[in-house]
């Protein structure tokens, strides 16, 4: 009766597949199961880009290493499509001296680890995005190795080489329960019936708070919309994504020629909505048009928005759950999840392999909120 | 395929998405893979997501996914429609944003 896996991995987005893919190349048979179709929430609506420029040692080291690993992914993973990766950088914008100061601060760790990044001044910025307004820049960061990957891609290489490996992908499936039986995982309850596994693997994105309930676990994870926007393809103008953490707005030009922006707004509600408003459009346009002022000849063709998964600290969770053996999180990314999934599911799937990760991941544990030890990333939209 | 070998339909030459250039061999070889919603094969192929956002390709592709699944295009779900309507301009909108401010 009923069926069984190794692992059940809950959601089809980038985190799900990449954790499933590591779980198969170690010999395990996983079963994700996802309520729509794969990237159907969060991934497949991000502006999925790729940087290494981060004010954290952790987020350096999970998106450098990541960033070797999309560069092989298509040969690991014998993906035929391709996966579009476009590396012309990513330009980061500061507007006060005290943001140039941590700039200047981050540079140094960036370095420190690795990262190849360049301290510019405002014409140095200039001279890499010519058409960029130098009012109010104090100075820019750039490193050539950041920059874009189309994001179904990805999750479609993931989840095509898991499937060779073993894996079973069950789409348009809900997971409607966890079942714990004296503190361990022992199945989990879908609408396509039960299933019996001692490892239940939480990477529903902003649903992330709603299947830890399931196994009775509470996670500070919520869902935070943000806006974006998409304009009419054109010739290939601008290298790299640019950046202000004051305006909280990124904007980058895809290999595809459109450009794809985006604008943080702190006040937005905490839920799941993930309508469009014309106030966003109003806005983005507005500072970008002034920041990058030819921009204002690009038609939009399209605008929609997406939920972050946000923690307190903006960090992910990443890790066992100290209270019910068996349960695993990779969740809580605060919009930076899809940059750093390929090492965070290869870390995870060592730590559920019984392996040691290739880092230390307790400090990204979901106990570091009740002790008070959160890991502050200066650097985030 | 590499090497494009034509069918006989020469379905390879057919484009269904004009805005974005994607033939019907390229959208049957998906439907072909198991990708039978509207909403993968956009988000895998870009068709629909051009200038027109759909208004052409959507009903060939839909005819094409009934024909091959044996699925009704009635009970085939459509793409999200999203704004704006018509492709407009980052500019207007700005100045559209300072009148209606004053």
């Amino acid at each position: 009766m009923g069926r069984t896996a190794d692992a059940v991995v809950v959601g089809g987005g980038i985190q799900g597949v990449a954790v499933a893919y590591q779980l198969a190349s170690r010999g395990l048979k996983p079963l994700l199961v996802e309520q729509e179709y794969l990237a159907s929430g969060s991934t497949g609506r991000c502006a999925a880009g790729v940087r290494q420029q981060w004010g954290t040692e952790m987020n350096v080291l999970l998106a450098r290493a990541s960033i070797k690993m999309f560069e092989r992914m298509e040969e690991e993973l014998e993906y035929p499509r391709g996966i579009e990766f476009k590396q012309r950088g990513y330009l980061i914008l500061a507007y006060h001296e005290r943001q140039w100061d941590q700039f200047l601060r981050n540079v140094a760790l960036q370095r420190s680890l690795g990262v190849p990044v360049e301290v510019l001044s405002p014409e140095g910025a200039r001279e890499i995005v010519p058409y960029l307004s130098l009012e109010g820049v104090v100075g820019a960061t750039f490193c050539p190795e950041d920059g874009h990957i189309n994001p179904f891609r990805a999750v479609e290489a993931y989840a095509q080489a898991a499937v060779r490996l073993g894996a079973e992908v069950w789409t348009f499936t809900r997971v409607t329960g966890v079942r714990v039986e004296g503190g361990r995982v022992v199945g989990v309850r879908t609408s396509r019936g039960d299933v019996s596994t001692p490892v239940v693997v939480n990477t529903a994105g902003p649903w992330s708070d709603r299947v830890a309930e399931m196994a009775g676990l509470h996670i500070p994870t919520y869902a935070q919309r943000h806006q974006i926007l998409v304009t009419e393809p054109v010739g290939p103008v601008q290298g790299p994504m640019v950046i202000s953490f004051c305006h909280g707005l990124y904007c980058q030009q895809t290999p595809h020629g459109s450009f794809i922006m985006g604008l943080g707004d702190p006040h937005e509600p905490r839920n799941l909505d993930c309508g469009a408003t014309w106030r966003f459009l109003e806005e983005m346009a507005a500072i970008v048009t002034k920041m990058l002022p030819p921009l204002a000849q690009l038609r939009v063709v399209r605008q929609w928005a997406g939920s972050y998964d946000m923690t307190p600290d903006a960090q992910p969770i990443l890790g066992p759950a100290p209270e019910v053996e068996g349960c695993y999180y990779s969740v809580g990314f605060s919009g930076h999840g899809f940059m750093l999934a390929p090492m965070t599911g290869k870390l995870l799937a060592q730590v559920i392999a019984g392996e040691e990760p290739d880092l230390p991941i307790g400090r990204l544990g979901p106990d570091r909120f009740a002790r008070g030890d959160l890991i502050l990333e200066p650097s985030v939209v | 395929m590499p090497g494009g070998q034509a069918t006989a339909g020469g379905e390879d030459r057919v484009v269904i998405c004009r805005c974005e250039d994607v033939t019907l061999q390229e959208i049957r070889r998906l439907i072909g893979e198991g990708v039978h919603t509207l909403d993968e094969i956009k988000r895998l192929t870009r068709a629909g997501m051009g200038l027109c956002q759909g208004r052409t390709c959507r009903h060939l592709i839909l005819q094409e996914v009934s024909r091959l699944t044996g699925v009704p295009v009635e009970e085939l779900s459509l793409p999200t429609f999203r704004p704006p309507t018509r492709p407009v301009k980052l500019g207007v909108i700005v100045r559209a944003g300072g009148e209606r401010h004053g």
